[in-house]
């Protein structure tokens, strides 16, 4: 009985570590699960579109509570995980509002963020065998 | 890389990768429905910029 008791608690501590290794690292929760060409094509293309936006001069924007539209912005491009706590670090995306692309670089940079929240989703989606 | 249409086909690209590679499981469906989407946000896109052209700004 222990054991039936313990199986689903199992799995869904096992998928939450999954969840928390393809949010951290883009694709990885694919490639976990055996989903290698998936996984490897996003570990590729999710922090390439991150790049691209840093590129385009878009901006990493603070958590400032004062406006909210902007602490949105900002969940939103945590959502690619290690490319951001990079960027971060290396204090990169300090966003030229005058520049001609920075529009398309938060665009790109935002994105990139809540398409690694939907892999994310995806992955739990696999890790409990619903795909 | 200032070229709007280069970037909104760039954009559209990574957008509809993603979304094939989640939707769809096949490669050739993903290849498939990854096409179909990445032709209907660039041409969605340039139509909507179209119908917006006399639109004073």
């Amino acid at each position: 009985m222990a054991r039936v008791r313990s199986a689903p608690q199992s799995a869904t501590k096992n998928a939450t570590m999954v969840c928390a290794l393809a949010w951290l690292v883009p694709g990885a929760g694919h490639i976990w699960l055996g989903r290698r060409r998936t996984g490897l094509i996003l570990i590729v293309a999710l922090p390439a579109m991150f790049a691209i936006g840093l590129l385009l001069e878009g901006a990493l924007f603070p958590f400032e509570v004062e406006q909210p539209l902007v602490v949105l912005a900002a969940l939103a491009e945590v959502g690619i995980g290690l490319p951001y706590l990079c960027a971060s670090l290396l204090e990169l995306g300090d966003g030229r509002v005058v520049a001609v692309t920075f529009e398309y670089g938060n665009t790109f940079l935002i994105v990139a963020g809540l398409l690694n929240l939907l892999v994310v989703l995806d992955t739990y989606d696999v890790a409990h065998g619903r795909k | 890389m200032t070229s709007h249409f280069w970037l909104m086909t760039l954009f559209a690209g990574f957008v509809s990768l993603v979304f094939a590679l989640v939707i769809q499981d096949d490669p050739m469906q993903q290849l498939r429905f990854g096409a179909m989407l990445w032709v209907a946000l660039s041409a969605g896109a340039v139509l909507l910029g179209w119908l917006m052209y006399p639109l004073p700004l």
